[in-house]
C-alpha cells in the first residue's frame, strides 16, 4: 500500500507536468483580435473555460488512476 | 543581500521563540478554562488543550511585521491580512460549530486583500513549458486557492503532530524552491512559517499537549497559499502539498459532496484492542489517506504519522526537482 501511495504521488506529479504543457500549448498562443477593445475579456473568458475543462479532465484521469492503483484496497 | 539575510534570521528567531515561549502559558490557560478536547486516539481519557492557533498567529504576525518594517512590500501586507483573516475564521469555527459552507466562503473573502493590494502576477508558470497569461482566470484562482490550501491542511490535521510536521516539510520545501528561483525577498518572507511550525511541533508532536484547532490549521494553510501566490510558485506549492491534496481528493471523491468531517457518521478508521489504528470495514465510510495507509494492516499513531511525513518528503523532493525544471524550457 505504502508503495502504491508513492506511485500515486508520482503519477499526480507527471499529470501536473503534462497538464502544464497542454495548458501552455493551448492557452499561450490563444488570442482573439476582431472584438476591438473587449478582445482581452473575451479571450480571458475562453481561456478560463478551456482551463476549467482541462482541470476537469485532469481530475477524471486522476480518479481512474486512483481506482487502478488502489482497486484492491478500496474494495476491501 | 547580507542585510536581507540578517533580517531573515532575526524574523525566524522571533517566529520560533514567540511560539516556543507563548505556547506553554497558552496550554495552562486553555486547560484552566476547560478549553480542551478528548484525544480520541489515546487509550486513556486524555484531554488536550485547543486551539493553539493563538500562539501560531502571534509568531507569524510579529515576524512578518518585523519584515514589513524593513522591506515595505505589499506582498507582506497581503500575507499578514489574509493569514489573520484565516485565523479569525478558524477561531470562530473552534468556538462555534459552523456549516460546511462557512470556511470556503469566508476564506475566499479573506483572499481578497491579495487582489486589492496587487500582490500577484497573473502569469502562471509551468515547468519545462514556460508561462501562460490568464488575467481574469488568475483572480478566480486566487479566490479558490486560499480556501483550498486552508481546508487541505485542516483536513490532514487528524493525528498528533501531523499538521505542524507536515507544514515544516512543505513550507521548508517552498522556501528552498523560492531560493532556487532566486526570488530572495519572498523566500525570506516565507521562512517564518517554517520556524513557527517547528516551534509548534514541539508541543503538537505525539503525545500532543495542544492541538492547533481550525484556527491553527487554517492559519498554516492560508499563509502557505498566499506565499505560493505572491511568490509565483503556485504549481510548486501544489506539488509540495500533494499528500494533503490526495487526502482531500480521496475524501471528496468518496463522499461526493463538500461536507464537514464532523458531519460524516461512519469513521474511516477504528481501534484495535491494543489501541492501534485499523481501516474500517464499513463500506459507507469515506476513504482518506490514513485509511489507505492502514489498508496493509493496523499501525500505531506514531507509525502512521511517519508514513505521512515520508510521503511529504517525497513530494517535497518532487517540488524541488520541479523548481529546477522551471529554469529549463523545451
Amino acid at each position: 500500500m505504502k508503495y502504491g501511495l508513492f506511485g500515486f504521488l508520482f503519477g499526480m506529479w507527471i499529470l501536473i507536468i503534462i497538464g502544464g504543457g497542454i495548458m501552455v500549448g493551448l492557452l499561450g498562443p490563444f488570442s482573439l483580435q476582431p472584438f476591438g477593445d473587449f478582445h482581452w475579456i473575451i479571450t480571458s473568458g475562453i481561456k478560463a473555460v478551456i482551463a476549467i475543462t482541462l482541470v476537469i479532465i485532469w481530475i477524471l484521469i486522476l480518479s481512474k488512476l486512483k481506482n487502478w492503483i488502489f482497486k484492491k484496497d478500496i474494495l476491501s | 543581500m547580507i542585510e536581507l539575510l540578517i533580517l531573515g534570521i532575526i524574523s525566524c528567531i522571533c517566529a520560533f521563540f514567540v511560539v516556543f515561549f507563548i505556547t506553554p502559558p497558552l496550554i495552562n490557560f486553555l486547560e484552566k478554562n476547560n478549553f480542551t478536547v478528548k484525544d480520541v486516539n489515546k487509550k486513556e481519557n486524555v484531554m488536550v488543550a485547543r486551539p493553539g492557533g493563538i500562539s501560531i498567529i502571534l509568531g507569524i504576525l510579529i515576524s512578518e511585521f518585523i519584515l514589513y518594517a524593513f522591506l515595505q512590500l505589499n506582498e507582506i501586507l497581503a500575507i499578514i491580512i489574509t493569514t489573520f483573516g484565516a485565523f479569525l475564521i478558524g477561531y470562530i469555527d473552534d468556538r462555534k460549530i459552523m456549516g460546511g459552507w462557512f470556511k470556503p466562503v469566508t476564506l475566499a473573502i479573506a483572499s481578497l486583500p491579495i487582489i486589492f493590494l496587487g500582490a500577484y502576477d497573473s502569469n502562471l508558470t509551468f515547468p519545462l513549458f514556460g508561462d501562460v497569461q490568464i488575467p481574469l482566470l488568475y483572480i478566480g484562482l486566487i479566490i479558490v486557492m486560499i480556501p483550498i490550501t486552508g481546508n487541505t491542511i485542516n483536513s490532514i490535521d487528524v493525528l498528533n503532530g501531523v499538521a505542524s510536521g507536515f507544514m515544516i516539510i512543505a513550507s521548508l520545501t517552498l522556501s528552498i524552491c523560492l531560493f532556487i528561483l532566486q526570488n530572495y525577498e519572498i523566500a525570506i518572507v516565507s521562512l517564518p512559517l517554517v520556524f513557527v511550525s517547528l516551534a509548534f511541533y514541539k508541543f503538537h508532536k505525539i503525545p500532543s499537549k495542544i492541538f492547533p484547532g481550525d484556527s491553527g490549521a487554517l492559519t498554516f494553510g492560508a499563509m502557505y497559499g498566499v506565499i505560493a501566490i505572491v511568490g509565483g510558485v503556485e504549481i510548486i506549492a501544489a506539488i509540495a502539498l500533494l499528500p494533503a491534496v490526495i487526502n482531500s481528493f480521496l475524501f471528496l471523491s468518496s463522499v461526493k459532496q463538500v461536507v464537514e468531517h464532523r458531519q460524516i457518521k461512519a469513521k474511516p478508521v477504528e481501534h484495535t484492542s491494543d489501541f492501534k489504528l485499523k481501516s474500517t470495514n464499513d463500506k459507507t465510510a469515506p476513504i482518506t489517506l490514513v485509511r489507505l495507509i492502514l489498508a496493509g494492516g493496523p499501525l500505531s499513531e506514531k507509525q502512521i504519522v511517519f508514513v505521512i511525513f515520508k510521503l511529504t518528503i517525497f513530494s517535497g523532493i518532487l517540488a524541488i526537482i520541479t523548481a529546477f525544471m522551471m529554469g529549463v524550457s523545451i
